[in-house]
């Protein structure tokens, strides 16, 4: 069990970017957050990491206070982060990095991971990790390490983002079977229709704050039908693409 | 030979054993072991020091090894090699220079390699650069390299120095010929107090020649580094100049390429890139369970593989 305890994260300038969070996520549960841009989806997925430090409050797994536990730390116990835009490396392969990610399987049996977000590991465990391949690409293969990984609580940033449509419903299924195998929590940033249906829970953050947090059939009804966040829709004149 | 010696040939040439082909060795000023083959001839010259390689027209398949070592403090040699390389011929050439230096005078190599690659041949060249000792002395290093590529040849260079070389100033001169092609990498690291000086020249001179200039490179600690590579393009040529480097402490790099088209058809690019290691590689790795230090090791190794 991951508990956040009043967490508040200030930006530059002070400015409060999550403001006095408290969240629960329970072991084996799909957790699906959402909101609007900016809302601070992604800052609360680099404090559960511990990318960020928490200007105050308790950060507690199964537990134990890990608010002070560095990235690394916090990967040996479990938890593990699929970045909203993961960097590049150069002269780095793809089999390397999921060599790097799951150190206990053979090279072999890491081109699953590929499969399971739509490449082909023959096209792409040579390839390097660098500028040759494109934004959705770069996205599966980052999904693929997170795949490789015996976690406890996995965190992806937007997996969907920049991936084509075909592989997006493949992706659809990878995330309902690595749940049911591995048994661990799954935490998904999501604008998605298709992935809220997968939650047990959905979790919606806008202005810093949990604005609602239930399950999903009562959530979805309600985000989908009418926008929670009148401040970032009234900036605009219109219909945004957000508010339809 | 001794355990130091064994150690710097297996730096320089990859060498576990004497190789199989044709093979100098070099070691403090003097030849110490040679093997020709049937199609390879290496010649002591008799004007100055330093060898003559010649490789027979149509020779396919095999490798030279011609490694310098340096073992004593104080040793300050300086080489002649001349490549001939017959035409239509494909081979594996590995030189390089291993120092150990424990004592406290400065021990140097100069090394003038001249090239012919002729008509249609294929040629890898790899040369690695590698010091060691504790002594105070410097370890300096300084190869000249004149490359002549001729028609339809294709020749890859690839220049390696990783630690251990207190000063090098490395010139590189290449003309390439119609249809030739030129890949030069260049891997360099530096650290501590380190200087390291890169000077290339290629002209593109036959129609359809191409060069590719890939360096790589990280300084860490006070080292400088400095590149110049220049491709000037005479004909309808293809040249590509990339510097990529990572900088690291207190360390200085200056790249400066230069492409000067002679030639309305002359296609020249250069790209240089400076940076310290992005904090989100960093950061992906340590969230896949690296420590911050074999991340950042990690991060170098591929970046100079
Ligand atoms: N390190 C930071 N310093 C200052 N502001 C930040 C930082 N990271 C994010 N922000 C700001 O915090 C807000 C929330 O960002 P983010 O968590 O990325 O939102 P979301 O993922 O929901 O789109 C945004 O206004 C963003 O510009
Ligand atoms: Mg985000």
């Amino acid at each position: 069990m991951l508990e956040l305890q009043n967490i508040t994260y200030l930006g530059e300038d002070n400015t409060p970017i999550l403001k006095e969070v408290n969240l629960v996520l329970e072991d084996k549960k799909f957790y699906v957050i959402t909101g609007p841009n900016g809302g601070g989806k992604s800052t609360l997925a680099k404090l559960i990491m511990g990318i960020y430090q928490p200007s105050s409050g308790k950060i507690l797994m199964d537990g134990e206070d890990i608010t002070e536990l560095s990235v690394t730390q916090r990967a040996l116990r479990g938890i593990g982060f699929a970045f909203q835009q993961p960097p590049r490396f150069k002269g780095i392969t793809v089999g390397q990095l999921l060599q790097l990610s799951n150190k206990a399987e053979i090279y072999g049996e890491l081109c699953n991971y590929l499969l399971d977000v739509g490449l082909c590991p023959k096209d792409y465990m040579n390839r390097e990790v660098n500028t040759s391949l494109s934004g959705g690409e770069l996205k599966r293969i980052e999904i693929a390490t997170l795949l490789s990984r015996k976690l406890k609580i996995a965190l992806f940033d937007e997996p969907e983002a920049g991936i084509d449509l075909w592989s997006f419903s493949r992706l659809i299924d990878t995330f309902r079977n690595i749940h049911s195998r591995n048994g661990q929590t799954t935490v998904i940033i999501s604008h998605q229709e298709k992935i809220l249906e997968l939650a047990d829970e959905v979790i919606l953050i806008a202005d810093g704050q949990i604005q609602q947090k239930g399950e999903k059939d009562k959530l979805l009804a309600s985000i989908l039908q009418g926008c929670d966040c009148s401040m970032d829709c009234l900036e605009r004149t219109g219909e945004a693409d957000e508010c339809r | 030979m001794n355990v130091v010696e064994k150690r710097l040939l297996r730096e320089v040439a990859d060498l576990h054993d004497m190789p199989a082909g044709a093979y100098n060795i070099r070691k403090d000023g003097q030849g110490v072991g040679r093997q020709n083959t049937e199609n390879i001839e290496i010649k002591t010259k008799t004007d100055k020091p330093g060898i003559d390689i010649i490789i027979k027209p149509g020779t396919k398949g095999e490798s030279v090894h011609i490694p310098v070592i340096i073992t004593e403090s104080g040793i300050e040699d300086m080489v002649y090699n001349n490549f001939d390389i017959g035409e239509g011929s494909e081979v594996l050439i590995v030189a390089g220079c291993g120092i150990h230096n424990s004592g406290s005078k400065k021990s140097q190599h100069d090394g003038i390699h001249h090239f012919i690659i002729r008509k249609g041949a294929r040629v890898h060249y790899v040369e690695k650069h590698y010091g060691e000792g504790e002594g105070a002395g410097e370890r300096v290093l300084n190869p000249k390299t004149i490359i002549e590529v001729e028609e339809g040849a294709y020749a890859e260079f690839e220049l390696v120095q990783l630690k251990g070389v207190d000063s090098t100033r490395r010139s590189t001169e290449a003309k390439i010929h119609k249809n030739g092609h030129l890949l030069i990498t260049e891997r360099l690291l530096t650290h501590k107090k380190q200087y390291a000086e890169s000077d290339m020249v290629v002209e593109l001179l036959g129609e359809d020649s191409t060069t590719q200039i890939i360096s790589r490179s990280v300084a860490q600690d006070d080292s400088q580094q400095v590149f110049y590579p220049r491709v000037i393009g005479m004909n309808k040529c293809r040249g590509h100049v990339q510097c990529d480097a990572i900088i690291m402490d207190r360390a200085v790099v200056r790249a400066i390429p230069e492409i000067a088209a002679h030639h309305t058809d002359a296609q020249l690019v250069h790209e240089a890139a400076i940076g310290k290691i992005a904090g989100e590689q960093i950061i992906k790795l340590m969230s896949m369970g690296l420590t911050e230090q074999v991340a950042e090791e990690t991060i170098l190794q591929g970046f100079l593989k």
